[in-house]
């Protein structure tokens, strides 16, 4: 392409589509016209709703600080471009660069941005789903519906799941009186994402706020009266939880069915695309027109042995869709990799989580400031001794700091020491993560590179 | 005014409660909640808290412009 004046014609009168009108989308929008993107823009959204912020959905929003309905992203820009919103993309033209809406339009591009995200994994029986009273929380609708309910004073809500969505709907119950049972099918809440140690600290301060926290338990029913509402849940110790809300929260789904038989290397683990958000097919080859960013994005980082990390943190996807936007309109040796260290945030029961880095992927922690048993510390992950993550709870100041070791890929046990010595700040102990292969509620962050003992896969030579 | 906090920026030094506490709270010693939708008379408190924020981790509307849900339109 080099020379030819083709990326010269893209940027004057070409044709950017982008799927997925949320967080990813309009930042990837505003930066493409930001970088002086002059061509036609369109904007595909199934959601009738003008790009809006996810995170206070299950903050403000369900303690009655703040409308679901008012949560709109800010511009940070004149974005020029044509909206499609509720209108779902239903298939992808590869040979044609077209997209396929459900109206029966049809969306030509030359470049193409996936940003489709994830949705709220419903609860698996259909009939006990559609129960009045039975919740999911990703959208702003659900959001709504789920503090309208709230705000009418249920006898008790039972959330099933204790991942950070589950802990942040019953923190926010608590918060305002209403009884709450958490079931967790693992040891403690939080313990895909952070391990057992760590998660000890999210169970005790759930107990302490009054939640009823069932952990090494599964639901096996929900029970509707005769007018279909939801009255009880069934648990897998034989017990039953009388409740009025269920709050399932279960992790998420990509959304990528629409792209299937399209070509493009999409599934179940999202969108695998290179460092520099360009899709690969499934032939593992490298498309030039399709870019991927966001939730729904699997892709190979560096700093974590170039494993494909499928990451649902809002601070990724703001940073995938600048590196999206600046690569479609940028020659191979301009391009950048996404290479940020995963950050996340949380806040419940009053106290401010954060992690960096894949705390999942490791094997051992340190509690290098504050304690255990105070609910104020740091902790530092560690993999085949390296420091691989962090976590804080209240004392995020400090997570700058650890984010540059990880980047430095500082020796664990870290060298220098400890700045407060407590009992627990002196050695590494095992991390304690629940077996990889026991599916969890969705640690926020996972490794979806295909493991050699993967044996679901067909491998099927083409010729 | 839509606001939104980079929350992984954000490291609780509180200005923006102190400036704004309209808009912005502190729950607890650290995590910060605010209100995503702020009452158009805050404008120059807002424009204050932003600018007064050491991470810069406070993004506010640039532009007014609010997306049209437009089904049919091309
Ligand atoms: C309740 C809640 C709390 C959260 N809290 C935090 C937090 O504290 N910290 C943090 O780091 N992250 C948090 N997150 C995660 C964060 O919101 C996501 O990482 C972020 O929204 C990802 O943005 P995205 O644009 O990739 O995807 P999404 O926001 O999921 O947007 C994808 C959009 O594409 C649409 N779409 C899907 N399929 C199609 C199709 N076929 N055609 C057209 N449109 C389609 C979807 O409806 C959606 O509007 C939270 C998420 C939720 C739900
Ligand atoms: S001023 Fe900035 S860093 Fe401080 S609490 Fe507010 S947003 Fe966070």
């Amino acid at each position: 392409m080099l020379g030819d004046g083709a990326l010269e014609r893209l940027r004057h009168e070409g044709r950017i589509v982008v799927v997925g009108a949320s967080l990813a989308g309009l930042r990837a929008a505003e930066t493409l016209r930001a970088k002086g993107f002059a061509g036609s823009l369109t904007m595909i959204g199934d959601e009738p709703h003008e790009p809006y912020d996810r995170p206070p959905l299950s903050k403000g929003v369900l303690l009655g600080r703040a409308r679901a309905d008012r949560t709109a992203l800010p511009r940070l820009r004149t974005v020029d471009a044509t909206w499609r919103l509720g209108v779902p993309a239903t298939a992808l033209d590869m040979a044609g660069r077209k997209v396929r809406l459900a109206d029966g339009d049809e969306v030509p591009y030359d470049r193409l941005l996936i940003a489709t995200g994830v949705r709220a994994r419903p609860w698996p029986r259909e009939e006990e789903a559609e129960l009045d009273g039975v919740f999911v929380l990703r959208t702003r609708d659900e959001g709504a519906a789920l503090a309208r309910r709230l705000d009418g004073g249920p006898r008790r809500v039972l959330v099933i799941g204790g991942g950070f969505a589950g802990s942040e709907v019953a923190s926010a119950c608590r918060e305002r009186g209403i009884p709450v049972t958490v079931a967790e099918r693992g040891a403690a809440p939080l313990v895909g994402a952070l391990g057992g140690v760590v998660a000890a600290v999210a169970a005790g301060l759930q107990r302490e706020h009054g939640v009823d926290l069932r952990c090494g338990i599964m639901v096996t029913a929900l029970e509707g009266d005769a007018s279909g509402r939801v009255r009880a849940a069934h648990l897998s110790d034989g017990s039953t939880v009388e409740t009025d809300v269920v709050v399932v929260s279960l992790g998420a789904l990509r959304n990528t069915e629409w792209l299937d038989g399209s070509g493009l290397g999409a599934g179940p683990r999202g969108i695998a695309c290179d460092a520099g958000c360009r899709a690969f097919d499934i032939r593992g080859i490298v498309t030039d027109d399709i870019y991927a960013a966001g939730d729904v994005a699997r892709s190979p980082h560096p700093l974590f042995g170039y494993q494909f990390l499928s990451l649902e943190h809002w601070g990724n996807a703001v940073a995938q869709a600048g590196i999206a936007a600046h690569n479609m309109l940028s020659e191979s040796v301009d391009r950048l990799p996404h290479m940020d260290v995963p950050a996340f945030w949380s806040s419940q029961f009053g106290v401010n989580v954060k992690s960096v880095g894949v705390p999942s992927m490791a094997t051992d922690i340190m509690i290098t400031q504050g304690s255990l048993d105070s609910r104020r510390f740091v902790g530092v992950y560690g993999y085949q001794g390296r420091v691989i993550g962090a976590v804080s709870f209240d004392q995020g100041r400090w997570l700058p700091f650890y984010k540059e070791l990880i980047e430095r890929t500082a020796p664990f046990p870290p060298e220098f020491p400890t700045v407060d010595r407590h009992a627990d700040g002196q050695r590494p102990m095992d991390a304690d993560f629940p077996d990889p292969s026991v599916p969890s509620h969705g640690p926020t962050v996972t490794l979806s590179g295909y493991s050699p003992a993967d044996r679901r896969m067909t491998f099927v030579p083409a010729h | 005014m839509s606001i939104a906090v980079d929350l992984n920026r954000c490291q609780g030094y509180a200005q923006c409660a102190f400036l704004a506490p309209e808009i912005f709270t502190m729950h607890g010693d650290e995590a910060l909640l605010y209100d995503p939708d702020a009452d158009e008379a805050q404008r120059e408190k807002l424009a204050q808290a932003a600018a007064a924020c050491p991470v810069q981790a406070i993004l506010v509307d640039a532009v007014d412009e609010p997306a049209e849900a437009v089904p049919g339109a091309r």
